[in-house]
């Protein structure tokens, strides 16, 4: 007998039971959507942190405070903050030599209001430098310089969101009043568009000088009385300084933090790879969580199946006594309930690909600068995968069936 | 008279229940020349489905020797038996024993699916099977959609449809009224008279027996009597 007489056989034979397949091959519906959408959305957040962080350059270094390996920054004396004090310790040209340009940024989220519209948004207090370090440029107007940060201009910056978001379409965004927090901003330039980065999107922020945004927006200062910064971005003056700015940098704010030789750093400096290490971890742990979630419905599918098969194959015990009366071999039997087994997986199979590729299509919807792409081999190993679950599990019961005698499964009441 | 299609020498069948032995046979011999047509009667109990299981190569003897058209089939594995009940055996039960949910068509071709007979040609093979029971018009009724008699019908075309040299009847007409019964008869008789088709019937019935060349009788596990009938019964009525 072949194979394709086998699985019209198998389909006959689940057909007659439809309600009681569906529900059966639930378990592998499940474990494989869930494998498709982790898989998909792990490569897209893979290429999405990768591509935002292609454009910045390989030789920035960011300083953040608190220490992220060692998840200890609330540790020691109070909340370890950088400051001003720090920045002016990296413009030192004798302590951090391979450091080439300074980008600090004070940031929160602030309302911002124009007209009736009020939006809550990303503030970015920064200096002239980085339009530079960040390699992120207006597109129309013009960014504030030395002298605006000097004189706490009350000037800003538009991401081209927020001018959307903000302005009644068809409004030419320069030279409007904005009210930051209640304070009002003159608006002087809108920035390109750049999409998404590591640090959420770029477009959704408003840029003023660092020296306002300290003085009245971001009241915060550390125990000296320092303004706070909450990021320093750092461009190392060639790729190859990287390590030794790095070593700097720590050196340094060592120093203007007053560690003792057995503290740790109470701050970060990471790099660019470093960023997408840690992106690549985040990912491997939701991969892992997924995966087993994944894998333990496949499990508890496949053991579905193999209860539904076991059942069957005692309610059809006359018909296996009737197929071996005219003929058919163990082997015969074998293979119809494999077939019907594999069948039944494989369909949950496909049925699951179907809705983990909608899952990932709604994720990619909704997560704008993502896009999610359900790959062949995903999918490949996904029907691969639920056939040999239904291979695995339906075997013992395809062997109870090919083993039955004859007369006693003819006799079976 | 022809080779001997059936020889079984000193067969005997022992099963176990738990502490208890029954013995359905008790050593029988036994001797079918092809293309008789014979039946074995005697009281329930006596051990006539086993005996004819043993013939049709369900079930294996517990001691004894059986030939099939001259083959010891004592020596075969489960494959080979399963091969000779494909090729050279046909069975009717009294239950009919069809797949159900299947149409009457499908049920017949049912035996030319493990003798890997390709599509076409096993459609066409089963569609004669059915013509030749007087089914050419029910190729497409699932069993619940047939009479007793068709049903019974339909079982034999899947019995003759590979061309079987033996044709086993567990009480055919059993569960058929008399009427179906006569037409039952009358199609095994003439599978019989036209293709030469060795034929036995177990049965209760006299009536039934009649129709038959010889009457083999069977008490308690052993043959009690084997007598030729005199002047056969031609069934009547044929449709
Ligand atoms: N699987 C089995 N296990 C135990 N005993 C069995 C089994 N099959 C048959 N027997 C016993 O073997 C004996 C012969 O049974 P068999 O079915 O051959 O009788 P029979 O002549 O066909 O009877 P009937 O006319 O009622 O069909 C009976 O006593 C029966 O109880
Ligand atoms: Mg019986």
């Amino acid at each position: 007998m072949n194979i394709g007489e086998s699985i019209r056989i198998a389909f006959r034979g689940l057909s007659a039971n439809k309600m009681r397949s569906l529900l059966t091959m639930l378990g592998i519906v499940i474990g494989v959507a869930a494998v498709i959408a982790l898989v998909s959305i792990g490569e897209g957040v893979q290429s999405f942190v990768a591509s935002s962080f292609q454009g910045l350059g390989s030789n920035l270094l960011f300083v953040m405070p608190g220490n992220l390996s060692m998840r200890q920054a609330m540790s020691g004396s109070g909340v370890a903050f950088l400051t001003m004090a720090d920045v002016a310790a990296l413009e030192d040209e004798r302590r951090a030599p391979d450091v080439g340009l300074i980008a600090p940024e004070s940031s929160g989220t602030k309302s911002v209001t124009y007209g009736g519209e009020k939006i809550l948004i990303t503030i970015k207090g920064v200096t002239p430098e980085y339009t530079i370090v960040r390699n992120f440029h207006p597109q129309i107007g013009a960014f504030f310089g030395e002298a605006e940060v000097k004189s706490r201009a009350r000037v800003a910056v538009l991401g081209q969101d927020v001018v959307e978001e903000l302005f009644p379409a068809g409004t030419y965004p320069i030279g409007e009043t904005i009210k930051i927090d209640g304070t009002p901003f003159r608006v002087i330039g809108v920035m390109e568009k750049k999409g998404g980065t590591g640090f959420g999107s770029q477009d959704e922020v408003v840029f003023v000088p660092i020296t306002t945004a300290q003085a009245r927006l971001f009241p915060e200062r550390s125990l000296r009385g320092e303004p706070v910064v909450s990021l320093i971005s750092v461009k190392t003056v060639s790729e190859s300084s990287i390590a030794a700015a790095s070593a700097q940098i720590t050196r340094a704010l060592r120093q203007t933090h007053r560690l003792a030789a057995s503290d740790e750093d109470d701050f970060s400096v990471i790099n660019q790879t470093d960023v997408v290490n840690i992106a690549g971890q985040i990912t491997g742990i939701l991969t892992i969580f997924l995966g087993a979630i994944a894998g333990i419905s496949l499990l508890v599918g496949g053991i579905g199946i193999m209860n539904i098969m076991l059942v069957s194959v005692t309610e059809r015990t006359r018909e296996i006594g009737i197929r071996k009366a005219v003929g058919a071999k163990r082997r015969d039997i074998l293979v119809q309930f494999l077939i019907e087994a594999m069948v039944l997986s494989t369909i949950g199979g496909l049925i699951g690909i179907a809705l983990g590729a909608l899952g990932s299509r709604a994720i990619s919807q909704l997560m704008e600068d993502m896009t999610t792409v359900v790959s062949v081999q995903a999918v490949l190993m996904a029907v691969g995968f639920s056939a040999a679950v239904g291979l695995f599990f339906g075997i013992y019961p395809a062997m109870r069936a090919a083993r039955l005698h004859p007369i006693e499964a003819l006799r079976y009441e | 008279m022809s080779e001997p299609v059936i020889a079984i020498e000193n067969i005997t069948k022992v099963y176990r229940l738990g502490e208890v032995e029954v013995h359905a046979l008790r050593g029988v011999s036994l001797l079918v020349h092809e293309g008789e047509i014979m039946s074995i009667m005697g009281p329930s109990g006596s051990g006539k489905s086993t005996m004819l299981n043993m013939i049709g190569c369900l079930d294996r003897p517990t001691s004894g020797r059986y030939f099939l058209a001259g083959v010891d089939v004592g020596h075969l594995n489960d494959n080979q038996l399963a091969h000779i009940r494909n090729k050279r055996i046909g069975f009717v039960f009294q239950t009919f024993n069809l797949l159900p949910r299947t149409t009457a068509l499908q049920n017949v071709e049912l035996p030319l699916i493990y003798a890997g007979v390709k599509g076409s040609e096993r459609k066409k093979r089963a569609r004669a099977a059915l013509e030749a029971v007087g089914l050419g018009d029910r190729l497409n009724h699932r069993p619940n959609e047939l009479s007793g008699g068709e049903r019974q019908r339909v079982a034999i075309a899947r019995a003759l449809v590979a061309d079987p040299t033996i044709i086993l009847a567990d009480e055919p007409t059993g569960n058929l009224d008399s009427k179906s019964g006569a037409e039952v008869m009358a199609i095994l008789q003439r599978l019989n008279r036209e293709r030469g088709i060795t034929v036995v019937f177990v049965t209760h019935d006299p009536e039934i027996a009649a129709h038959t060349q010889r009457i083999v009788r069977l008490h308690d596990g052993l043959i009690v009597g084997d007598e030729p009938v005199l002047k056969p019964k031609l069934a009547g009525i044929e449709g």
